[in-house]
């Protein structure tokens, strides 16, 4: 039987001017996985992510680390990386990893620190002139400093180059090894994909949908999308078929199961398969697909 | 201990790493000092002051001369001493048809011979003290050194942490187990160390090419510059409590450091002032702060000599110290 390292229930937040940015929400995150939790902007996850770390106040509901009502000791034992955050200037990364190792009764001897997050490069640099990526390998090296049991990262890799995310998944696929336990907010779906384990999807503070990523791309889809640029003659024709579509300025999609049949049948009408594109469905497709909506970045 | 020690190191480190910050910090004082040592240098101004205690007769002739000064003391032996540090250049015990003058001063001799020209002086009791001139300068001093301590205070805590919580180290720390005591006192004695260590080095500095009066203790000096710094610490903490931007924590502070510095007696002495003015000024430690530094450096005051401005000064810094910790934040929400 797998345990729930931290647990949601029923949880609230109203703003002033009765905002509502979490509507009563409930879920649970299981020990030594990587959990996401995805949304587009203002969808509600950093607002419960900072409740859950203890950072804001819940208007109502409760969270349960390990079975119990978050108390003191609950900082001692989770690593937290925020979406922005700073650090005092004119300290180096050794400076800066120093005073946070001075912040905890527990906490991972500076040399492993720098070896998990690849520091040694950046460790005597002023930590204004770090680069994004350089910037977030130090943070995550602060969130590990205590060696926590459960890791908070909300939206790590936002702003970085592509090179900079992959090694930054890299380094959160090696802390999962460890089996330590992540929730990790993104609105990278690809990022999801690549490093959740289960993931539940926020949307204007509600969770539509809590589950394996591979287990609710198989629940709501079948088959692939077979996608053509878009012509009106092409359009008249398919919208004549009895087929699962969606139509942009720019492309004819075609959601199936068997994609031989759909080739046939676009041959046989004389459409050029020229451009065609053939896709497994992810999730992002399965974003829009229950919110109804793409991603607002 | 541990986290203290922590927040005070890396607030310490930050600073003076801080360069610009930290020349502009010393530099302030001593280029002001120094100007005003070169534009006061000449003390010949057209004006006499005469110390009197008692009523006198505004229609006898010495009384009707102009460009004379008239400042009433309470206290005999609080005005002898201004004319031994010729703060006056004469003075007159109306009840004891006694009076006094300062034989190292050249314009004490000028005044005595006015007092002898118009014929008031021929009841009077002569008595001579000696004493060195008080220059602007050593005058001045103690008061652009608290000065510099109240802006550095104010400006060095409650600017910084509210830039802290803008900018979302404040919300960093809060995640950690450190709480906000420990924050709080790391943050002020950080700062303390720094104004006290920088502004004994302006005092080295300066006091070795303009040679300072010192009278009394400098221990004594460096004891009330410590309470005088905690208790504009203390105030920068109450500001910094709630503010969540650093335009409005820059006007308020402002608001408050302006009037204190113009009516804190830094500039002018408080003596003869309208009575409301020495009111308002009361109300500032600053006032407090200059006074009991200036009374022991020019005056030879101990401790106790100025016990009423400590007490006051250490009344005020719990205040401010209590109110700012209960009514702290970490973050903006």
């Amino acid at each position: 039987m797998s345990e729930n390292i931290i647990e949601v229930h029923n949880l609230k937040k109203i703003y002033p001017k009765n905002i509502v940015a979490v509507n009563d929400i409930s879920f649970q995150v299981k020990k030594g996985i990587c959990f996401g939790l995805l949304g587009p902007n203002g969808a509600g996850k950093t607002t419960t992510i900072e409740m859950m770390e203890g950072i804001l106040k819940p208007t109502s509901g409760k969270i349960l680390f390990k079975g119990e009502l978050i108390d003191k000791r609950f900082k001692e034992q989770v690593g937290i990386q925020f979406q922005n955050t700073s650090i005092q200037d004119f300290l180096t990364v050794r400076d800066t990893l120093k005073l946070f190792l001075s912040l905890y009764l527990k906490v991972k001897p500076l040399d492993e620190i720098i070896e998990i997050c690849s520091l040694h490069d950046i460790i005597d640099r002023d930590t204004k002139k770090l680069s994004g990526g350089q910037k977030q390998r130090m943070l995550l090296g602060i969130a590990l400093i205590n060696d926590p049991e459960l890791l908070f990262l909300d939206e790590p890799t936002t702003g970085l180059d592509p090179q900079a995310r992959r090694n930054f998944w890299e380094l959160i696929r090696n802390i999962k090894k460890s089996g330590k336990t992540i929730i990790l907010t993104t609105h990278y779906m690809d990022e999801a994909e690549v490093l959740c384990d289960e993931i539940a999807i926020m949307d204007q503070g509600k969770i539509i949908v809590q589950e394996k990523p591979e287990i609710l791309l198989k629940e709501n889809f079948c088959g692939a999308f077979v996608t053509i640029p878009y012509h009106s003659d092409y359009e008249r024709i398919v919208n004549t078929l009895n087929w699962n579509i969606k139509i942009d300025s720019n492309s004819i999609q075609i959601q199936c199961v068997d994609i031989d049949e759909v080739l046939t049948i676009l041959l046989r009408n004389k459409i050029p398969l020229t451009g065609l594109k053939i896709d497994e469905p992810n999730l992002e497709d399965l974003f829009i697909k229950l919110t109804g909506s793409s991603l607002r970045l | 201990m541990k986290k203290f020690l922590a927040i005070f190191m890396a607030r310490n480190k930050e600073f003076f790493k801080d360069t610009g910050t930290l020349i502009w910090v010393i530099l302030f004082p001593i280029v002001m000092i120094t100007g005003l040592s070169l534009a006061l240098s000449d003390n010949n101004k057209p004006l006499y002051k005469i110390g009197i205690i008692g009523t006198y007769n505004e229609s006898a002739d010495f009384f009707q001369t102009k460009y004379l000064q008239y400042i009433n003391y309470d206290s005999e032996d609080e005005a002898i001493l201004k004319l031994s540090h010729h703060q006056i250049d004469f003075l007159i015990n109306i009840h004891k048809n006694e009076y006094w003058m300062n034989s190292d001063s050249s314009k004490g001799y000028i005044v005595e011979k006015l007092f002898e020209i118009t014929g008031y002086s021929q009841s009077f009791i002569k008595h001579i003290v000696t004493g060195k001139a008080i220059r602007y300068v050593d005058w001045v001093f103690p008061g652009v050194i608290a000065m510099n301590i109240m802006m550095n205070s104010l400006f060095g805590v409650g600017f910084v942490i509210v830039r802290y919580r803008k900018n979302g180290v404040l919300k960093r720390l809060k995640a950690t187990p450190l709480n906000s005591f420990e924050f709080i006192t790391g943050q002020i004695f950080s700062r303390l160390f720094i104004v006290v260590t920088i502004n004994s080095f302006v005092f080295l500095i300066c006091n070795l090419f303009l040679k300072f009066v010192i009278v009394g203790s400098l221990f004594n000096m460096l004891l009330i510059t410590i309470l005088g710094s905690f208790c504009h610490i203390s105030l920068g903490l109450l500001f910094s409590c709630r503010f969540k931007s650093e335009e409005l924590a820059n006007g308020v502070i402002n608001l408050v450091s302006w009037p204190m510095m113009m009516f804190s007696g830094i500039w002018f002495s408080l003596e003869g002032a309208p009575s409301i003015l020495s009111k308002i000024a009361n109300i500032f430690p600053l006032t407090h702060f200059v006074t009991a530094l200036r009374k022991i450096m020019l005056e030879g005051a101990s401790l106790t000599g100025v016990i009423n401005h400590i007490i006051i000064l250490v009344v005020m810094s719990v205040v401010f110290l209590i109110s700012g910790s209960y009514l702290f934040k970490w973050d903006e929400n």
